[in-house]
């Protein structure tokens, strides 16, 4: 029989070793997977995790790195903050398209106004939109003692109405003979997030994302409020001994998630999507969960593991592309990497040992 | 005080009865602590048997070895005349031996032929069950309808639940956990009620309790137990309350040195402080009043759960107050949360050292910026100064002489007097007005309770204002000069601790309020 024996402390060592572990037997339960589609597992782990980089096709598909990871990193970062408190916004999806669209309001309300400041005042609106869709849940909470997960998520589907109907009503392009979506900011100079270095697929969104990484990292390391954070995740008890109040934090903690969300829905449509669609929302705000937790929830796990589910989004897409693997690969393989990042995170906490049953 | 008649115990007084449980020589060690030592006792068939002691007396060790919880060290147990070492409840209950817990084990949701059923090896059908329990629910005078939900039963309906589950199983021995703490005092009359019957259809009955009216009232023979060991046994009926305090809480006043102290203008001042419960199993605070002078030290003594964690978290400022009910050298407090309560000089320091007092996964380093941040300088403009707050725990360390490989260690690889030093050194250290500290030395060894204890009356001779909550009498007596009781939420007038007798603290505590016991 196999015993779990609890750990004193959960072991460094394994804290790195599992999102690898996790990694490489998605890799192995992928292959087989394939194997029995009846495809080559060898050149579909190449054509997804391979090939976007270093492929034939690589020139195109390497800047996509950074445009997919930015906006993961983005809400990433945000996310693992109120992880790190126990505080569990599930809805960044939904602050996303909010951000997204409070954004894009900005920018089209104004058109065509040519000025420096547009822009800012767009990002603005991006953080205050995605700031205010995670303060429902926040005080909903606080006031009532609803749970977050549950309206977090549920909001998210209120927010994809929303864009449908903006995108088919409010905002629709007075100039896009009745088609659905509104007009594209990338051709409104004033408005658009447009690549910096050409070939790189930087845009702001990136540089955001980099800044998100250190500053989380400066927070939860340097400051005092971070501190508090973490102590409320491990020993809420303590942390109110120390002066933290549990509603303060529930505030601060999906109110930056949200906000963080926000401004990532913001440097998308106002940069690779271009325009506010009724299909504003592409999973970014989900895919960031398990970039969170793959990542360790600290802020270099979560650079490189969103890097890493950029690149299956990328590989999936290049898989559909060459081998006509079906498109739900991408979902599949996210999942696994979750459901075996979770299973291996026992080993941080336990150490297994056998034992000879009497 | 009464001359102390030990008796050898395992020897029944009545040759013609064969004792229904009989336990010799019980010893149980847990890490620090001699939770039982060398008990002794027997039970005979029809009779209440009541085990008195303080808490930590070792009643609740005693009672999980009969039960099969926990295995004892040492010695021996009998159930009638064959030996008792059972491995696990099971073996106990298929024995009989029965037990009714403070806590009860029920679902909510389910009906109480229902939840009966289900802690029972083979139900028979529902029924047929419920005919039985309505047949055990009248004999024994506890009305109870089979049909009825937990969620909808009070806590004295819940508990009859759990005894006719017992019931249920004909046992020879029913251990009785303070089965009237949550009781009404109508529920309690018709319990004991209920116990009279049992053991006059023969049940032996395990009671245990440090309620002293109940037990002279309505317990046939009293074990009292101290510090782990039975230190008397006698008949409580012929016995006042006060003997059986003094037996309880061990019979002579500690000599202590409380020189060098002089008491001070007021510091801290509570006024009409009430507050609600804080959930289900909280207790609410009712109209506390205290006064604390600088360089005096106000025991609390109480049973737990009488309102000693409310009553600090009032003070520690995790829960706020409305205007005016504390106040620190003239500043009011109230509304201030634990933060600015440490700037103005009110420290605290809870009971739970682990998760609590202390966050268990982080450092000794990290644990000082929990209290320490603002009055020693260990986070300024917001940002934490990593190496102050190491020099800090250092320091705490070799203030305190914390037993740890250094200040990189988890709070939770601390061992439990190693902690508790750490802790109130992290207060002590900072210098404080007024220190509040619940339950200084629990489970604590008596080294490092006495380094503790003198901590504080160091931080008191220099000046400060300590106020001990605690449960453990000898350690309210050594260190404090005022003494008030805590009870049911209530704080009593305060008692100057010189010439206070601990019979009059056990009755103070007891339940029998105030000095009306002095005329039965």
């Amino acid at each position: 029989m196999i015993t779990l024996i609890p750990r004193q402390s959960a072991s460094t060592g394994w804290q790195i070793a599992t999102p690898v572990m996790a990694v490489l037997a998605t890799m192995v339960t992928g292959g087989l997977l394939f194997a029995l589609l009846g495809h080559d597992p060898v050149a579909a782990i190449r054509t997804i995790f391979w090939d976007p980089l270093f492929g034939p096709a690589a020139s195109y598909s390497r800047p996509q790195l950074l445009i997919k990871a930015a906006p993961l990193i983005l809400i990433a970062s945000g996310l693992a903050i109120g992880f790190r408190a126990g505080i569990w916004n599930i809805g960044a999806e939904g602050q996303y398209i909010i951000g997204g669209l409070t954004g894009a309001a900005v920018a089209l309300a104004l058109y065509p106004l040519e000025a420096w400041w547009l822009f800012p005042l767009m990002v603005a609106a991006g953080l205050a939109g995605g700031w205010a869709w995670g303060m429902i849940p926040a005080m909903l909470r606080n006031w009532f003692g609803a749970s977050e997960i549950l309206v977090s998520l549920m909001l998210v589907y209120v927010a994809q109405r929303i864009a449908a109907w903006m995108a088919f009503g409010p905002m629709r392009n007075p100039d896009g003979m009745g088609f659905p979506g509104s007009r594209n900011l990338q051709q409104y100079p004033s408005a658009a997030n447009p690549e910096l270095i050409a070939g790189t697929g930087a845009h702001w969104g990136v540089v955001a994302a980099a800044a998100a990484v250190l500053a989380t990292w400066f927070l939860m390391s340097r400051h005092i409020r971070g501190f508090h954070i973490r102590a409320a995740g491990t020993a809420p008890r303590a942390a109110r001994f120390a002066g933290v109040r549990p509603q303060t934090l529930v505030a601060f903690c999906l109110g930056l998630s949200g906000a963080l969300a926000g401004a990532a829905g913001l440097f998308e449509v106002a940069g690779p999507a271009g325009q506010v669609t009724d299909k504003l929302g592409v999973g970014y705000g989900f895919t960031a969960i398990i970039v969170a937790f793959l990542g360790r929830l600290h802020p270099v796990g979560i650079l490189l593991a969103g890097l890493l589910l950029a690149l299956t989004y990328i590989g999936g897409e290049l898989a559909q592309l060459t081998m006509s693997l079906p498109a739900a690969t991408v979902q599949v393989f996210q999942g696994m990497l979750l459901f075996f990042l979770l299973g291996f995170d026992v080993l941080t906490r336990y150490q297994i040992r056998r034992r000879r049953t009497a | 005080m009464r001359s102390k008649q030990v008796k050898d115990l395992t020897k029944g007084t009545e040759l013609t009865d064969m004792p229904v449980f009989r336990a010799k020589g019980l010893g149980k060690s847990y890490p620090g602590v001699r939770a039982n030592d060398d008990v002794s006792f027997h039970v005979m068939p029809g009779e209440i048997h009541a085990l008195l002691g303080e808490n930590g007396a070792g009643k609740s060790t005693l009672v999980k070895m009969i039960y099969g919880l926990v295995r004892p060290d040492d010695g021996q147990m009998w159930l009638g005349d064959g030996a008792h070492a059972p491995s696990d409840p099971r073996v106990a209950r298929t024995a009989g031996v029965a037990m009714v817990f403070q806590h009860f084990s029920l679902f909510d949701a389910l009906t109480v032929a229902e939840n009966i059923a289900l802690g029972m090896e083979n139900p028979p059908p529902r029924r047929e069950l419920s005919a039985r329990i309505t047949k055990v629910s009248h004999d024994f005078g506890l009305p109870l309808n089979p049909a009825r939900r937990i969620v909808t039963l009070s806590a004295g309906e819940r508990q009859r639940v759990e005894i006719i589950r017992c019931l249920l199983q004909n046992p020879r021995l029913l251990i009785m956990d303070e089965p009237t703490s949550v009781l009404t005092p109508q529920e309690a009359e018709l319990l004991f009620a209920t116990l009279r019957k049992l053991a006059a259809a023969g049940t032996a009955i395990l009671y245990i309790s440090h309620k002293l009216d109940e037990i002279r009232s309505h317990c046939d023979r009293a074990t009292i137990l101290r510090h782990g060991k039975v230190v008397d046994s006698c008949d409580p009926r012929a016995h006042s309350a006060r003997d059986l305090a003094a037996m309880m809480v061990g019979g002579q006043m500690r000599q202590i040195d409380r020189s060098g102290r002089q008491p001070g203008a007021v510091l801290l001042e509570v006024r009409a402080l009430s507050q609600p419960a804080p959930n289900a199993e909280g207790t609410a605070l009712k109209d506390i009043a205290l006064t604390l002078r600088a360089g005096e030290i106000l025991g609390i003594g109480g049973v737990a759960g009488n309102g000693q964690e409310e009553l600090l978290a009032a003070l520690s400022g995790e829960v706020r107050s409305t205007p005016g009910t504390v106040t620190l050298e003239g500043a009011d407090l109230s509304a201030t949360g634990p933060e600015p309560r440490r700037v103005a000089g009110l420290l605290s320091a809870p009971e739970d050292r682990l998760g609590h007092a202390a966050v268990p996964d982080f450092s000794l380093t990290e644990n000082t910026l929990l209290t320490a941040g603002s009055r020693k300088s260990l986070v300024r403009g917001g940002l934490i100064d990593h190496k102050a707050a190491r020099d800090y725990a250092l320091a705490v360390i070799e203030g305190f002489d914390v037993r740890t490989p250094g200040p990189h260690v988890a709070a939770r690889a601390l061992s439990g007097g190693n902690l508790q030093k750490f802790v109130i050194g992290r207060e002590v250290m900072q210098n404080p007005r007024v220190l509040v500290v619940n339950q200084p030395t629990w489970g604590v060894d008596a080294g490092a309770a006495a380094s503790v204890r003198q901590s504080l009356l160091d931080l008191a001779r220099q000046g400060a204002g300590v106020i001990v909550i605690s449960q453990d009498l000898d350690e309210l007596l050594e260190l404090s000069d005022r003494f008030c009781a805590l009870n049911e939420g209530r704080l009593s007038p305060p008692v100057p601790t010189d010439g206070l007798t601990l019979d009059r603290i056990g009755l103070m505590l007891g339940g029998a309020h105030g000095m009306e016991e002095a005329h039965l």
